[in-house]
């Protein structure tokens, strides 16, 4: 591995050494490594690209890291994961992407992530996408996320995408059905004039079932955010989605909320808050010791963090 | 230690403060009171440096502050502690009391000043300071970032605004203990005869001018009686 392949996994993945459990590194549209454990089998796909990851029933916890790098220029690379999880396995998962573009033609990642929760199987799954590189051409990652909730399952997701990515389309679907609990939390910082658009599309079938989705983000320069949360309540089941963005320069943020509730039970909450730094925050800081810069910093790393 | 010459604030045609001098020595508990639209918060934000005065001099231990910065304000050792404490999204408590303490302090010298303001640390050291939490549980963190601070000019604006009565109680014994324990000069907006109590000294604000200024025994009867005189006033 070269030093610009450790530097990104270090980055996407907090990958220094070899990491604990099973994983499998993907760079510039090949696996190039690969390890297995007794709960935790990965196997390459046939007919597209990608691997399938099969999670042992009763797995007590494990971590799986399936990192993707990307070093060449110009290249496109599009990837199926499926993760199976079985019954009452409970996992950690660190997927991520980093793009490393020097040249002038754009680099392309987009990973179809689809879950595959059985009875009462509980997923973490952490995403960190990260651009960089002095090239021209741009640095694209474009992520699905499809979560099948079996009842008394649940997935918490994190995703992080604070630098360097100059366009991303994000969509995270979630189908839930009795006793299941989706919660997804979002971190988005984006520069220049970079492009994040995030949309949620979630259906909560079964009784009982319940979502959280937060967006935090932070829209610098002439970047432009737009976040779309469809939820639809099927049955008795509650729902949150928060969407709160701070928009500095010339940033531009757009939050489109979708709650439709198709029961008398469905209990949907959608708030959504954007704007610049409060003013009296910055105030408050200064009269502690924080230049305006510094407090602007302490400001966007707490909500960011 | 402080020192304010000529210092007048007019908006919309009207003298919020006019013409105010005023000379505070160290190691003095100050409570300025005076009726709504008096100044008191104002003058107290002219301090800090937070509004600018139309003119006038605030000198702190015989250097003009008068154009400081906030920021550079606090850095000479001023400290303020607002009547809304400003909530925020993410930064927890003890990212505020770190940031208050200009140093890398511990969680649990962290905990030891909230502590000392009365709240259960290790409940609420992790907590955001966000609208999660109450009036009087934001006015207390507010506090014990002035504590962490431990500036030898600080001034509370208006403490006992938005808090219930149980908050309130519990809030006079912490200024009880820094009164005892606090080195500095300590200036206090207030409407609370609680708290102008245990004032060494009172200014009385009336119509953005000083109306009478001098130790507690001297001021606080007459302070007493015209509240008094209000109270029958508005009955009648």
């Amino acid at each position: 591995m070269e030093n610009v392949d450790k530097e990104l996994l270090k980055e996407i993945a907090d990958m220094e050494e070899t990491p604990q459990g099973a994983y499998n590194i993907r760079k510039n549209g090949q696996g190039i490594e690969r390890k297995v454990t007794d709960n935790v089998n990965i196997v390459t796909k046939e007919g597209v690209s990608g691997i399938d990851i099969y999670v042992k029933e009763n797995t007590k916890f494990e971590f799986v890291h399936i990192p993707v790098i990307i070093t060449e220029s110009g290249l496109t690379d599009v990837v199926y994961n499926d993760f199976h999880i079985g019954e009452n396995a409970n996992v950690v998962i660190i997927a991520g992407c980093g793009i490393h573009n020097d040249h002038e033609k754009d680099s392309r990642h987009d990973g179809i992530h689809r879950f595959f929760l059985e009875k009462n199987s509980k997923v973490k799954y952490i995403e960190k996408h990260y651009g960089e590189g002095k090239g021209t051409g741009k640095r694209i990652l474009n992520p699905v996320t499809e979560v099948y909730l079996k009842e008394g399952s649940s997935l918490e997701m994190e995703s992080v995408q604070i630098k360097g990515v100059d366009s991303t389309i994000r969509v995270t679907k979630g189908e839930l059905e009795k006793d299941t609990n989706f919660v997804v939390t979002e971190k988005i910082m984006t520069h220049g004039n970079q492009y994040a658009e995030t949309e949620f599309d979630v259906n909560l079938n079964g009784e009982n079932s319940s979502t959280h989705l937060t967006s935090r983000s932070v829209a610098t320069e002439k970047s432009k955010q737009k976040f779309i949360s469809k939820v639809y309540g099927n049955t008795k089941c509650f729902a949150h989605v928060e969407c709160d963005a701070i928009i500095k320069d010339e940033g531009k943020v757009q939050a489109i909320p979708e709650i439709t509730a198709n029961d008398i039970d469905a209990n949907l909450i959608h708030e959504a808050a954007i704007g610049k730094i409060a003013g009296e925050q910055l105030i408050k800081l200064m009269t502690l010791g924080l230049s305006e810069k510094e407090a602007e910093e302490a400001i966007i790393n707490g909500f960011l963090k | 230690m402080l020192e304010i010459q000529n210092l007048c604030f007019e908006r919309d045609n009207k003298k919020i403060l006019d013409n105010i001098n005023l000379k505070l020595d160290t190691d003095k508990f100050v409570v300025i009171t005076g009726p709504n639209g008096s100044g008191k918060s104002t003058l107290a934000k002219i301090i800090m440096g937070i509004e600018k005065q139309d003119s006038g001099k605030v000198i702190l231990e015989g250097k003009d502050i008068t154009k400081l910065s906030i920021d550079k304000r606090a850095e000479l050792g001023m400290g303020f502690a607002f009547q809304q404490p400003v909530k925020f999204k993410g930064i927890t408590v003890y990212d505020l009391i770190k940031i208050s303490a200009k140093k890398n302090i511990t969680k649990k010298e962290a905990c030891d000043i909230l502590s000392m303001v009365g709240l259960c640390a290790r409940e609420y050291v992790d907590r955001e300071v966000n609208g999660s939490l109450s009036g009087g549980e934001l006015k207390r963190i507010e506090i014990a970032t002035i504590i962490a601070r431990n500036s030898k000019l600080t001034i509370f604006d208006e403490p006992e605004a938005g808090i219930d009565l149980w908050s309130f109680n519990s809030l006079i014994s912490v200024f009880e203990k820094m009164r005892e324990s606090t080195k500095g000069l300590t200036i206090i907006i207030s409407h609370q005869e609680r708290i102008l109590n245990i004032a060494d000294q009172i200014i009385l604000m009336s119509n953005g001018k000083i109306e009478k200024m001098g130790s507690r025994d001297e001021i606080l009867p007459s302070v007493m009686k015209d509240t008094i005189c209000c109270r029958l006033e508005r009955k009648e």
